[in-house]
């Protein structure tokens, strides 16, 4: 039997930088965070765009607006529930909204690869069209380019919204405050599981449908209960993990949740078991995490629980003093573990 | 190693010369080779590793290894202790 | 019975962390061989929950962690060819090989895919006929009948553009080699429940009997791992090292005997490397004289491609469960699941990776 003598093990050397962009620099990540703190904030950077909120607030004579831009790239770009066009309507009303304001007009920029079936094209702006007409949002502007084939992959969207924050609301990642509760508005990893499951290659039969959805109606009755929510935002790429860990940053405070109360639907569940993905690390698309004053957090939950987007809403955790910027999670056996950022893709796993 | 889930068999079919199976996990659905559970059925559940059936469940064997532990807990739990004889609390 | 959420039950689980606590007298090491159950250790909190005798060692159970820089490599130069679509599971493309990644390799243009189930590399081979597709077959014990009837099915059908790139590894020789270490520490060992569903259970009477230590096959779910300590426990305190099962609902005594016959066909008993360890006799598994024509590694030439690990980490003494992650000077600073320095913190199972991701509150 070979003798293993511990001063011989050696392991491998590191790759330290990419020299590259790597898709895990788009995955919402700890990569995409290095990718802006050292590429873009150094020479970009400026009050505003410091903050790193989903949107820009900007104060104009007499107004304050919010404005908010998406790049949206998804394969397939038909999936269950939904396609590429009303995700990107849906997805930057959510951004606009996220910091209260009530989303007015939206642009729409497409990039098409030659060869783009014309009626997919028309399906996609079809629902672009009803996502719009359900949020109360106008489509004012757009744009259009074709590249060569190979050059793009079926058709690319940017969508930049604008809205108006009404007067007294506040909300920044940065505002937690100890005690406030922390609220998700129903089940977790619809979206993320929905595009994965009906890729190319996993062979499912797939009955996980995403949950694309305008958020900005929920919102709206969620500050008519108070104007005093602290912080918002839709836990997309990255999943739950990642924006609660994004608040405990800009917050320089400590979160905690109850693995427990967490709503994720069986079926999703199942297919995040099938392949080995945590689904507190998969996107959503029609979500919002809000972190509000522990004696308001049941009156806005019970609004919540009146509106179709946040019938399954959950108070899933505290904001806490204990671990500054760092969030834990209660498993089942009543231990806290660190719930940390995503490193970069989910990919399914054999181990 | 070795993720391994179990799912239930709702369909059985052949694939290019394959015993195939669609596969239940809580409502999602992926088709996984039955080769290695020639004998399986419709309604049993097999753990599945990497889209292939590794072994049958057994149903008779997974109640059994939680009953001793319900039965356990029951018995020590009608006179008001838990299984080391400490009484009872927030467990309950 | 889902046979899942059954075995989650917090309650139950917390009568057997009871049962355990009361039954340990001494401090004993036990090592879980398998990467999934230290996840399930870990992602759970058991060894918070545990007596502070017991002590639990990660064990070298996962196949990410302990395939060799040199394999890595070969997987490397195959997928850069322009005429190749690579395929492998998700957890290899993110494991650093001397200069880059599988990741990197397809940001430079490589066709490499990932898959779930090895037949559908098989299927991309038959869709893509104009194509040389290799998949990446790395596993242990479990992943071989799936490997192996991927090669099986390609032979029968005349696939010539398929191929495998082979590192397999078999448990027992590892935890043999673990146990005759002059450093070893380990006392029992919970078995790795679904590499046992596969093999079976007879070729760990020997280990057991010779290094006299419990071995208990084991599931993978928070009251399996509890009942799989309780079990070696309850041997140590009585002085037995019986093999014991108690994921009896999936492992049988023989194990999965049509799976065992289709390895067999296509798969022989070979040396391996073990990233970390280094060479153990009779560790892994090669493809067979028969079917030569599948194997990658002849087809593209790159048998030759010798790759030597540099000393910068201590992921060899993690995986032989002389030390733990957070005992390592680099753990958490110079290495983190962004950039790892070794093999244990790139795979999501493997316990550096693991403990970075569910420990640093300590």
């Amino acid at each position: 039997m070979t003798n293993i003598n511990p001063e011989t093990l050696s392991c491998p050397l590191p790759i330290m930088d990419h020299d590259t962009i790597q898709l895990s620099h788009g995955a919402g990540g700890r990569l995409s965070a290095d990718l802006i703190d050292k590429i873009f904030l150094p020479r970009f950077g400026n009050e505003t765009l410091d903050k790193l909120e989903d949107q820009a607030t900007l104060e104009l004579p007499g107004k304050k607006l919010a404005f908010s831009t998406d790049s949206f790239v998804v394969d397939p770009i038909f999936f269950p529930g939904g396609n590429i066009g009303e995700l990107a309507i849906n997805g930057t009303v959510n951004d606009v909204c996220m910091c209260g304001a009530n989303p007015l007009y939206i642009s729409a920029s497409f990039i098409l690869e030659e060869g783009l079936p014309m009626e997919d094209l028309h399906r996609i702006v079809l629902s672009m069209e009803e996502a719009a007409k359900n949020a109360g949002i106008r489509i004012v502007t757009g744009d259009t380019k074709v590249v060569n084939k190979g050059n793009c992959d079926k058709i690319f969207i940017n969508t930049t919204g604008l809205g108006i924050v009404p007067d007294g609301v506040n909300i920044s990642a940065s505002n937690l405050q100890i005690g406030d509760k922390i609220i998700l508005s129903g089940t977790i990893a619809d979206h993320g599981m929905a595009v994965m499951t009906s890729r190319e290659g996993l062979s499912f039969q797939t009955q996980v449908k995403s949950d694309t959805v305008a958020l900005n109606s929920l919102v709206e009755e969620m500050l008519n209960v108070t104007k005093g929510i602290q912080a918002m935002r839709d836990p997309t790429r990255g999943g739950v993990a990642a924006t609660l860990n994004e608040f405990a940053r800009s917050s320089k405070i400590g979160i905690q949740i109850d693995g427990d109360q967490i709503p994720v639907k069986p079926e999703v569940h199942g297919a995040c078991e099938v392949l080995g993905i945590d689904p507190l690390y998969v996107a959503n698309e029609g979500k919002l995490i809000a972190v509000v004053p522990d004696n308001r957090a049941e009156e806005i939950l019970s609004v919540m629980h009146q509106h179709p987007h946040g019938k399954d809403a959950a108070i899933i955790g505290v904001v806490v003093e204990d671990h500054p910027e760092i969030v834990t999670i209660k498993t089942g056996l009543g231990v806290n573990r660190i719930l940390d950022m995503p490193v970069g893709e989910q990919l399914p796993r054999i181990c | 190693m070795c993720l391994g889930i179990p799912g239930k068999v709702i369909e059985i079919f052949d694939e290019n010369g394959l015993k195939m199976g669609k596969i239940d996990y809580s409502g999602s659905i992926n088709k996984a080779c039955l080769e290695y559970v020639p004998e399986i059925e419709i309604g049993q559940y097999t753990v599945v590793h990497a889209g292939f059936g590794i072994s049958i469940l057994d149903e008779e064997e997974a109640k059994k290894s939680l009953k001793i532990w319900e039965e356990f807990a029951d018995s020590a739990a009608q006179e008001g202790v838990d299984i080391l004889g400490n009484p009872l609390d927030e467990d309950q | 019975m889902k046979y899942l959420d059954e075995f989650r039950d917090p309650v139950l689980a917390k009568k057997i962390v009871a049962e355990i606590n009361a039954t340990v007298t001494r401090p004993w090491v036990i090592m879980e061989i398998c990467g999934g159950q230290t996840h399930s250790i870990i992602r759970n909190g058991i060894d918070q929950v545990l007596a502070k005798e017991i002590e639990l060692v990660h064990g070298p159970g996962c196949p990410v962690c302990v395939t060799p820089l040199e394999i890595i490599d070969k997987a490397i130069e195959i997928a850069s060819r322009p005429d190749v679509i690579f395929t492998s599971f998700g957890d290899m493309l993110r494991v650093p090989g001397s200069k880059k990644d599988l990741f990197m390799v397809k940001s430079e243009g490589g066709d490499v895919r990932t898959v779930y189930s090895p037949l559908e590399a098989v299927e991309i081979a038959r869709n893509n006929p104009d194509k040389e597709v290799v998949f990446f077959a790395v596993g242990f014990e479990t992943t071989a009948p799936g490997n192996s009837m991927a090669i099986y099915t390609a032979a029968k059908e005349r696939l010539t553009n398929f191929s495998e790139l082979v590192s397999h590894v078999l448990v027992p020789p590892a935890m043999e080699a673990l146990l005759s270490s002059p450093d070893n520490r380990v006392q029992g060992y919970l078995a790795a429940g679904h590499v046992c569903t596969v093999m079976g259970l007879e070729e760990y009477i020997p280990i057991a009997q010779k290094y006299h230590v419990p071995i208990v096959a084991t599931g993978f779910e928070p009251i399996d791992i509890l009942e799989g300590i309780l079990l070696v426990v309850k041997q140590l305190e009585e002085g037995r090292c019986d093999v014991e099962n108690q994921y009896l609902r999936s492992v049988k005594l023989k194990g999965n005997i049509p799976a065992q016959n289709i390895i067999q066909k296509v798969y022989k008993v070979t040396n391996r490397k073990w990233r970390g360890i280094g060479e153990i006799p009779r560790s892994g598994l090669s493809i067979r004289e028969e079917y030569i024509d599948f194997d990658a590694e002849k087809k593209f030439s790159v048998g030759d491609i010798n790759t030597m690990e540099s000393d910068l980490c201590i992921s060899g003494e993690i995986l032989q469960g002389l030390k733990k992650p957070h005992e390592c000077p680099a753990f958490g600073k110079e290495c983190t699941p962004t950039h790892p320095l070794g093999a244990t913190m790139v795979s999501a199972e493997g316990a550096c990776a693991a403990y970075y991701k569910y420990q640093r509150l300590r």
